[in-house]
């Protein structure tokens, strides 16, 4: 065996080694083979797959975010503004430690208790962002120091933005509303009405107001920039670019200073004032007390000032000009006069004498006047001008809950006014068919009775009342109400010519009883206070929203009932009465008397609406027994 | 005087081998500029690795063969010294003990073992080639285990994986019997679950993110995925020199070292790759024709390994940088950025020369 080897054949064993060698020669050929393959596979078959990533990678397209649009009132006053200041921004996700940065910053920035509660809220009502403001409007000298200690705090940064302001604050909140950061339930709704892209750089969206229901408008078109990044996301040169379109600037029908002088004039009582053109439809004014500081939404409120707005027995953040809904009261009346002209059930002359109680035929249930023992003979002007309970008692029964719906309808009651702001209530035109559903109860007659002088189960809104009233001012003709006059771009926000409601009620009747609504400004009227001197004919109607219930045989005295629970004034009215101009609902809660609080009111807008008055600080309201509680 | 300095200076080089050898070294300065973003330091850097690498070399193709022979032992003793060391108080960096600090420098004993373990095996067959038999093999095979043992322990499992390759590639061209070939590519397969429940999880990481980087792209799929964009949107004619926008703007990982071969293809395409894969095979083939011609039997196996090794560090380069095989950290050949691995394979390039022009110098 060993001898055998060792004779092993050189030239064989060199043959051998060279049999192995070529085969590994064509194991290398075919692996260089598998390689090139690859290599067409990536670089030919997939190129324009890879060429995509690659540009993936190194194209970002930025978002470019328009300038929000203006709000201004009908004379350019501006109501909304953006002024750019600095923000102090934190990204969560960058930073290990919240608690422990917030602190550090806190040594170089002012940074209050309820900085840092509406930080937090702000985490946990939104995830769209990277960067949430931990503080906004820096100062100079807070941006400087910052600056220097930048290199302590990675993930947090200044930036340079441009916020909403709300100059006129509390004044224009209802009307205006706010812009708040966009939160998870705004990106859910934009992603589904398609808009997400346009709003990809944008942090804020109109929450509510003019800023909610003009979003679109406002907003403008987001620009795009195509910038090559590298890695690190560091923008090195700009691809393309596409310019924002700023947001538009909407011009208001309403005129601050009236707006001011609308809500000076409500004193210390809580309310609201609906002020409009009736000849076009365009709100004057559009009062809604108390109200908020809208500049507080911008970039998120803190838990505590949140807390005591939403529990503020006064509730501020209600709008109560377009969601409150009260009992029309005595207000009413004119509509209901002009059904039961129009319906035939009463002539102008159908006179009545008034005991001061009324009784549904077989019943001795006594609906009482608000002035006992009655006002003597009643035709329908006195019923009007002295608000005489008892001739709309019997006026309600002898028409029916169906003919007072039917016309009650047509002035606007009971739906929407179609106001150019979301989240309009449309008050309540009570009828069997809805008592039935909602109470799964049959009508009575005395809820017929009730609903003639505006009371029982009927609810409007001071919005809807003001509509109602321009279309009687402008003799059943109303122009669908609107706040903003002009957005540039698109055809001027004009009603419908042709008046979008038209009342089919005779001339001579509406002359009638705006004849009527005059006297209640004159001496013997319910007004006759709030009308002395006005120097132009002043059409009105007094009005008392029951708060609370009256038992029979009890009797309403003011000085005793709880403050929250006294009756609402109502006034409504229109001037100059032979051409109205405007026409206007004014609500005053808990302030008891029609007359006194809120027709007070109704006359310092007139008087500088229409004369250019400033109002002089009326003498105290100082009623006299005799006039009306009504 | 001139002419007998020029022939004294290159007759042991191999002209061929060396053409070669040039073209590549300034694609490697021309992509390493480009790699490193316009960096004429890193290009200085790596010019200085070439001439320390250069001057190994052509010490090595100087050096008469009974040199290289009598070194195979002492150099594989010194490796394993090292590598030993490196186990017992090495320095511990991204979590693997590879590095040896020796006053000044630090050094990666594993780099040696790919010259020692080869070199040290072919000492073996050659000193038992006339009573050849099974056992010598198995003797062999031991003095590749224990270094592949010592590196994959530290953990290195690319390095540990090359120089099996090239202990195996010995075994191979020793005339290894084929039954026993078969069976350890049986068992080897028999194995491969046992081998993957012993693996580290960083190893495991590796071969599931070869299967499907998209798993993890911003982690462990990262280095494959932007390799592969890099190469694909290369192109037939790629980007342009200095245009590689996955080079420029970084998103490529180690372009100056490992994935330096996706900054060529991103830059020079397809068309480029296959110049490319050209000079490879020049210096392949050439390997091969020093191999066949080589005298002795201990030069054969030397040489043999030596080329195979070196198509081995190309294919598991390129291969991993396309996205065929996993990242394991394996420089491209004559390219890539850094000194060891540029003297680690000019030495052999240099035993290479010497074997070819010593041969020639005993036959003439």
């Amino acid at each position: 065996m060993r001898q055998h080897k060792e004779l092993k054949n050189h030239q064989r064993e060199i043959y051998f080694f060279r049999l192995r060698l070529i085969l590994t020669m064509v194991f290398v050929l075919v692996l260089l083979l598998v390689l090139l393959s690859r290599l067409f596979y990536l670089q030919v078959v997939r190129q324009s797959y890879f060429t995509t990533l690659a540009d993936n990678n190194r194209i970002s397209v930025v978002p470019i975010v328009p300038n929000r649009g203006l709000i201004q009132d009908r004379n350019g006053v501006v109501l909304a503004q953006n002024y750019s200041g600095y923000t102090l921004e934190i990204a969560p996700s960058k930073v290990a430690d919240l608690e422990a940065t917030i602190n550090a910053l806190s040594e170089i920035v002012t940074i209050q208790p309820k900085d840092r509660k509406r930080f937090k809220k702000l985490l946990t009502e939104s995830h769209t962002s990277d960067t949430y403001p931990i503080r906004s409007r820096l100062n100079e000298a807070e941006v400087a120091r910052f600056a220097t200690q930048r290199f302590r705090f990675p993930g947090v940064e200044i930036k340079a933005r441009l916020f909403r302001e709300y100059p006129y604050r509390e004044r224009t909140s209802h009307l205006i509303g706010y812009v708040g950061r966009i939160n998870d339930k705004d990106a859910e709704e934009l992603h589904t009405k398609d808009l997400a892209d346009n709003y990809l750089g944008s942090d804020y969206i109109g929450k509510i107001g003019i800023e909610q229901s003009y979003e679109r408008d406002l907003h403008g078109t987001t620009g795009f920039e195509q910038v090559e990044v590298d890695v690190a996301g560091r923008g090195v040169r700009v691809l393309s670019r596409t310019t924002p379109q700023s947001g538009k600037t909407l011009t208001l029908t309403m005129d601050i200073k009236l707006q001011e002088i609308a809500e000076k004039a409500f004193g210390n009582f809580r309310g609201a004032l609906v002020a409009i053109d009736p000849t076009n439809g365009e709100v004057l004014a559009f009062v809604s007390k108390p109200g908020y500081d809208p500049n507080l939404f911008v970039d998120g409120i803190d838990t505590e000032t949140w807390d005591a707005l939403n529990n503020s027995p006064d509730v501020p953040l209600n709008n109560r000009a377009l969601r409150g809904q009260y009992p029309p009261g005595s207000t009413i009346k004119p509509f209901m006069a002009l059904a039961g002209l129009d319906s035939s059930k009463r002539t102008p002359a159908y006179t009545i004498s008034d005991p001061g109680y009324f009784n549904l035929p077989g019943s001795r249930h006594k609906y009482r006047d608000w002035k006992a023992g009655g006002h003597g003979s009643v035709d329908m002007f006195k019923s009007i001008v002295i608000s005489c309970d008892t001739y709309f008692y019997g006026l309600a029964t002898d028409m029916g809950i169906d003919i007072i719906d039917s016309y009650l309808g047509q002035f606007g009651f009971g739906k929407k006014t179609g106001l150019d702001m979301e989240g309009e209530s449309s008050g309540l035109l009570p009828s069997p068919d809805w008592k039935r559903r909602r109470y799964n109860q049959v009508w009575y007659p005395g809820d017929t009775v009730s609903v003639g002088i505006g009371q029982g189960y009927s609810l409007v809104t001071p919005m809807q009342l003001a509509y109602a009233t321009a279309i009687l001012a402008n003799n059943g003709t109303g122009y669908r109400p609107h706040l903003v006059k002009k957005v540039p771009g698109s055809e001027d926000n004009q009603s419908n010519r042709q008046g979008d409601i038209n009342v089919q009620i005779k001339p001579e009747h509406i002359a009638l009883i705006k004849r009527a609504m005059t006297a209640v400004t004159l001496p013997g009227g319910t007004a006759a206070y709030a009308g002395s001197g006005a120097g132009y004919p002043f059409a009105g109607k007094t009005g008392t929203a029951q708060v609370i219930g009256i038992k029979q045989g009890e009797k309403y005295v003011e000085k005793d009932i709880n403050e929250r629970h006294r009756d609402h004034a109502w006034f409504i009215a229109f001037a100059p009465a032979d051409d109205p101009r405007i026409a206007m609902a004014v609500l005053a809660e808990n302030a008891g008397h029609g007359g006194s609080v809120a027709a007070p009111i109704a006359r310092k807008v007139i008087d500088y609406y229409l004369l250019g008055k400033e109002p002089l600080p009326l003498p105290a309201a100082k009623p006299k027994a005799e006039v009306a509680i009504d | 005087m001139i002419n007998r300095l020029q022939r004294r200076f290159t007759v042991h080089l191999d002209l061929p081998l060396m053409i070669a050898l040039c073209v590549l070294m300034l694609t490697s300065l021309v992509l390493i500029y480009s790699a490193s973003g316009g960096s004429f330091e890193r290009v200085m850097g790596q010019f200085v690795n070439i001439v320390v690498a250069f001057v190994a070399l052509w010490l090595v193709a100087n050096m008469p063969l009974h040199y290289l022979i009598r070194s195979a032992v002492p150099i594989y003793i010194l490796g394993m010294v090292l590598l030993l060391s490196v186990a017992l108080f090495g320095e511990i960096n991204n979590g693997a003990r590879r590095w040896l600090h020796i006053g000044v420098a630090t050094i990666q004993p594993s780099e040696l073992m790919k010259i020692a373990v080869p070199l040290m095996m072919a000492w073996y067959f050659e000193r038992h080639e006339a009573t050849l038999a099974l056992k010598n093999y198995f003797v062999a095979a031991l003095i590749l285990a224990v270094p592949f043992a010592l590196i994959l322990r530290q953990p290195d499992l690319g390095t540990a994986l090359l120089i099996c390759a090239s202990g195996f590639y010995v075994l191979f061209l020793a005339g290894l019997n084929w039954r026993i070939i078969a069976g350890l590519a049986i068992s080897a397969l028999a194995s491969a679950p046992f081998v993957w429940s012993a693996m580290h999880d960083y190893q495991r990481q590796r071969i599931k993110m070869l299967l499907d980087p998209t798993q993890d792209p911003l982690g462990k799929g990262y280095h494959t995925i932007q390799g592969m964009i890099a190469v694909g949107s290369g192109g037939v004619l790629g980007k342009g020199y200095l245009s590689g926008t996955q080079t420029h703007l970084e998103f490529l990982p180690e372009r100056t070292t490992d994935f330096i071969f996706a900054v060529y293809s991103e830059e020079f395409g397809l068309l480029g790759n296959i110049i490319l894969l050209a000079i490879y095979m020049f210096i392949l083939w050439r390997g091969f024709i020093i191999t066949a011609n080589a005298s002795t039997y201990f030069t054969r196996l030397m040489a043999g390994s030596i080329t195979l090794t070196f198509f081995t560090y190309t294919f598991v380069n390129m291969g991993m940088v396309s996205g065929i095989l996993p990242v394991v950290g394996v420089p491209l050949p004559l390219i890539s950025y850094g000194g060891t691995s540029m003297l680690t394979l000019y030495l052999g390039f240099g035993m290479l020369m010497s074997i070819h022009s010593h041969k020639t110098l005993v036959q003439s």
